[in-house]
């Protein structure tokens, strides 16, 4: 049963790799398609992305019901930026290409649009890199990963532990929705919005209770188990470094540099085709 | 308190091993000792455990019994460190484990000398994978990578999980869970394993089984054993060296099970004993330690049971089981149902039946043969693939989750699943506030069922004042006022004592009886089954293994063993004292005491 957006085990290059090397690839990607409005670089990271994204063989129910959510935010944003300041583009460009006028101080031009294409393609830059990530990289592996990097294994393994419980989660809801529906709490398509969503207030009730009982016997159980004896600890599912790493380590420095170089290439982040 | 001389009558060992057992405890420190021993919480006023005086030596297999709140669990927090260290409060007294003081150890310094393995087969694993979460242990104790993967593989195999290292715990079957988190505590070569009611989450044949492992590494291993459990006959499978027994704080008994079993103390202190030995009690035996009741086999194999046969013959030919009268209206129908969660994998197969308005049934099998499933399915949170249920002659199919809902309650074994308001009144109204019945209306029926469900007097209190058996009635009286035709219970006494087992059950019996609720239960106690139930569905690899009266299911090898029960005690004592129809025997045990025994407990 494939669940949303969670590590799922496959035998790819990707999976393959050590988290380490996907967790310092996801932050200079992310990195680097923040801070680049170079249209020609963020496109090859688009191309890019999609590319990886495919070959880690990541379906897409594992992550459909997220990237629509993701979609809902991106327009919303995107309508914001233009209601907010209509004028970004002409700020940034200097020129000003009226395409129609709305009202008042409303005005679409083009140089607005390619502005905010831009923001459009840094998202979808970044999509599939975290998609990627998640679902290719073992929670576990991902704490020993934050740990190498210099990030105290609490943290790390906070993180793991959520990862590792969300499932059981989904089914205690799954379980407790069930049960309320039973009870006559309609929360299927026919009750209106509003109520539904007040309905929703009797699963969450129970199941941050039967979750807080989780939470007690976990960490018992590890306390048990001598957890947090030491300042450092080591992992069993820490992968160890291969010749794979190394090169897509080199790629995406190289990959990074050459990014930035072009970007600033002319003194602007951004890329301006109005001149 | 009784006590008895050490190295005294030791039913699980040889001859030979109780010799050397008793050298070795007459040279040997206690590994774990209690003096004058008593804890308060910080938050309780008075001690929960008090006057505590137990010594526990190397290589001894102990159980701890008694009912919820008796202070077996805070007994076992103590020797693991969860006390004084997570659980705070005030110890009084001296206590020491290997010869040293926790105090100073401190909950990692134990955590080298005592193993735990908790209760909760599921909350307790941390590893995503099983190997990881073996190897949790080690990975705390900074041991190189590659000495882990040796270390785990080497205890892996020993509780033979070595085939399910890369699988999600939560994916593996009861009696795998419970392998692997063995396997998490043994493999930091502790000196004490402690078990916190290692049976309560599994299928009584898997629990033997878990019972059997145990055994086997307390022999081979030759690692104290401290089992804290209150199913005591299950328990005793692999026979123990002693019995302590827990009531109210204190100890009330340590002695050998056969002593313990002869005498009334766990009558008294409401642990069940072995259906046997109740059985005899009820034909009027007197039952003496030297006929080592703790064990039917050897009683049988030593011939003691010969004493008893003919008194035991006497008491089954003398109790006469009336005819009972089945109404035949059928209010359930199940017919060809197929379900399969993934095509060519299916869950069920073929499954039909009926069931009876007014009945009281279980649905027993294996965990994940598809009890749940099926419950599921009649209320409506899966579609069958194929096959019909219908309610009253009317299909139920085209019906929705909410509709159903109406005629078929369901009561979730986790009570703090359901509830999902903070006042008792408004729990159980809720049902009723969605469906737009009258205020009025509303406050009469939920007084009413409050009223019988005998939780009128807290109608204004919040629920988080409630113990759990109580937030049980709630959920119950929440299904009960809809006033559906039947009620599913998904394991209504799972982790329950005795004491609130019967509570439960007793006041299922009663609307049951008074109202004509029809109820069926989904369990893997047999205890259950076998005295509340008049017809048991056998459920085994999604299919329907049979449809018979209970004391005829557990009496049947065949059938015990595919559907992982376990055959009663009561089937050995009755082919014992040589009773041809041992079912028959069963029927007249459960018939006794459902007349006679529970008054007499009540007295």
């Amino acid at each position: 049963m494939s669940r949303v957006l969670s590590y799922e085990e496959k035998d790819t290059w990707i999976h393959r790799l050590s988290g380490v090397t996907k967790l310092i690839f996801f932050l200079l990607w992310s990195i680097t398609s923040m801070i680049s409005y170079d249209t020609r670089v963020l496109l090859v990271m688009l191309v890019l992305s999609l590319v990886i994204f495919a070959m880690s063989k990541t379906k897409w129910k594992q992550v459909g019901t997220v990237f629509k959510f993701i979609m809902l935010f991106l327009c919303i944003n995107l309508i914001a930026i233009f209601f907010f300041s209509p004028g970004q583009g002409t700020k940034i460009y200097g020129t000003e290409t009226p395409l129609w006028h709305l009202f008042g101080r409303y005005t679409v031009t083009k140089e607005q649009l390619f502005y905010e294409f831009n923001v459009m393609v840094k998202y979808l830059t970044v999509i599939p890199a975290v998609f990627m990530f998640i679902v290719t990289t073992n929670p576990s592996e991902f704490a020993a990963s934050m740990n190498k990097v210099g990030i105290h294994y609490n943290i790390g393994y906070a993180m793991a532990i959520a990862l590792r419980y969300i499932p059981d989660v989904q089914d205690d809801f799954a379980k407790i929705k069930h049960a309320q529906e039973a009870r006559g709490i309609e929360m299927s398509k026919k009750a209106p919005f509003a109520s539904r969503i007040r309905s929703m207030a009797s699963i969450i009730f129970p199941l941050v209770f039967s979750s807080m009982d989780r939470i007690d016997v976990v960490s018992n159980a590890m306390e048990l188990r001598g957890f947090g004896k030491h300042k450092k600890r080591t992992w069993y599912s820490e992968r160890p470094f291969k010749r794979n790493d190394y090169l897509t380590l080199v790629v995406v420095v190289l990959f990074t540099a050459a990014a930035f170089v072009i970007t600033f290439w002319d003194g602007s982040r951004f890329y301006n085709p109005f001149l | 308190m009784e006590r008895v001389e050490r190295g005294h009558l030791s039913t699980a060992r040889s001859e030979e091993e109780k010799e050397e057992a008793g050298e070795r405890e007459g040279f040997m420190e206690p590994i774990i000792e209690f003096k004058n021993f008593s804890f308060k919480y910080r938050s309780q006023k008075e001690p929960t455990i008090r006057d505590i005086n137990l010594s526990i030596y190397p290589g001894e297999k102990v159980l701890i019994v008694g009912p919820s709140g008796s202070g077996k669990s805070t007994l076992a927090h103590c020797i693991n460190g969860l006390v004084p260290f997570s659980y705070k409060g005030e110890i009084t007294g001296t206590y020491s484990v290997a010869g040293r003081n926790p105090e100073k150890l401190g909950i990692f310094g134990l955590s080298k000398l005592v193993g735990t393995v908790l209760q909760d087969t599921d909350g307790q694993f941390i590893g995503l994978t099983v190997a990881e979460d073996i190897a949790f242990a080690l990975e705390n104790d900074m041991i190189p990578q590659k000495e882990m993967f040796e270390r785990v593989a080497r205890v892996s195999e020993t509780v033979e999980v070595q085939s399910v290292l890369g699988n999600a715990p939560g994916a593996l079957s009861g009696g795998q869970k419970q392998r692997v988190s063995m396997a998490g505590v043994m493999i930091d070569q502790v000196d004490i394993l402690l078990f916190d009611e290692p049976l309560a989450n599994l299928d009584p044949a898997t629990g033997k089984r878990a019972i059997e492992l145990i055994d086997q590494i307390h022999r081979e291993e030759k690692t104290t054993v401290v089992i804290i459990e209150h199913r005591l006959e299950d328990a005793l499978t692999c026979g123990a060296d002693r019995i302590v027994v827990v009531g109210e704080g204190r100890i009330v008994a340590d002695m050998t099970p056969d002593e313990l079993l002869s005498g009334g103390i766990l009558q008294k202190e409401g642990i069940r004993e072995p259906l046997y030995v109740t059985a005899l009690k009820y034909a009027g035996c007197r039952i003496t330690a030297d006929s080592f009741p703790s064990d039917i086999r050897k009683m049988k194999e030593t011939g003691r049971l010969e004493n008893y046969k003919g008194q035991v013959g006497e008491w089954f030919r003398q109790t006469v089981i009336p005819e009972r009268k089945w109404d035949e209206e059928v209010i359930l129908e199940v017919k060809d149902l197929d379900f399969a969660y993934t095509p060519g994998r299916p869950v069920l197969k073929d499954v039909s039946f009926r069931i009876h308005k007014g009945e009281m049934l279980s649905i027993v099998g294996k965990n994940g043969a598809g009890k749940s499933t099926l419950s599921n399915l009649i209320c409506g949170f899966l579609m069958p693939d194929r096959g019909s249920i219908s309610l009253h002659g009317e299909d139920l199919l085209t019906r929705s989750i909410k509709e159903r809902g109406e005629s078929i309650g369901l009561v979730m074994q986790n009570p703090n699943q359901m509830i999902s308001k903070t006042m008792i009144f408004e729990e159980v109204a809720l049902g009723l506030q969605v469906r737009g019945v009258e205020p009025e209306e509303i406050e009469k029926r939920v007084h009413e069922t409050l009223k019988i469900c005998g939780l009128y007097p807290f109608r204004n209190w919040p629920i988080s004042a409630l113990s759990y058996g109580q937030k049980k009635r709630v959920t119950i009286a929440s299904i009960l006022v809809m006033n559906p035709d039947v009620i599913i219970l998904d394991e209504p006494t799972a982790g329950q004592d005795y004491r609130h087992y019967t509570e439960i059950m007793e006041f299922l019996k009663e609307i049951n009886k008074n109202s004509g609720i029809t109820i069926v239960m989904i369990t893997h106690d047999m205890h259950l089954m076998l005295e509340y139930t008049d017809r048991a569905l056998v459920i085994a690899e999604g299919q329907l293994l049979a449809d018979e009266k209970p004391s005829e299911v557990l009496t049947d090898d065949v059938l015990t063993q595919k559907a992982y029960l376990k055959r009663t005690s009561l089937y050995d004592l009755a082919v014992g004292c040589g009773i041809e129809k041992p079912s028959d025997f069963v029927d007249c045990f459960i018939y006794y005491e459902r007349e006679n025994g529970r008054e007499k407990e009540a007295e």
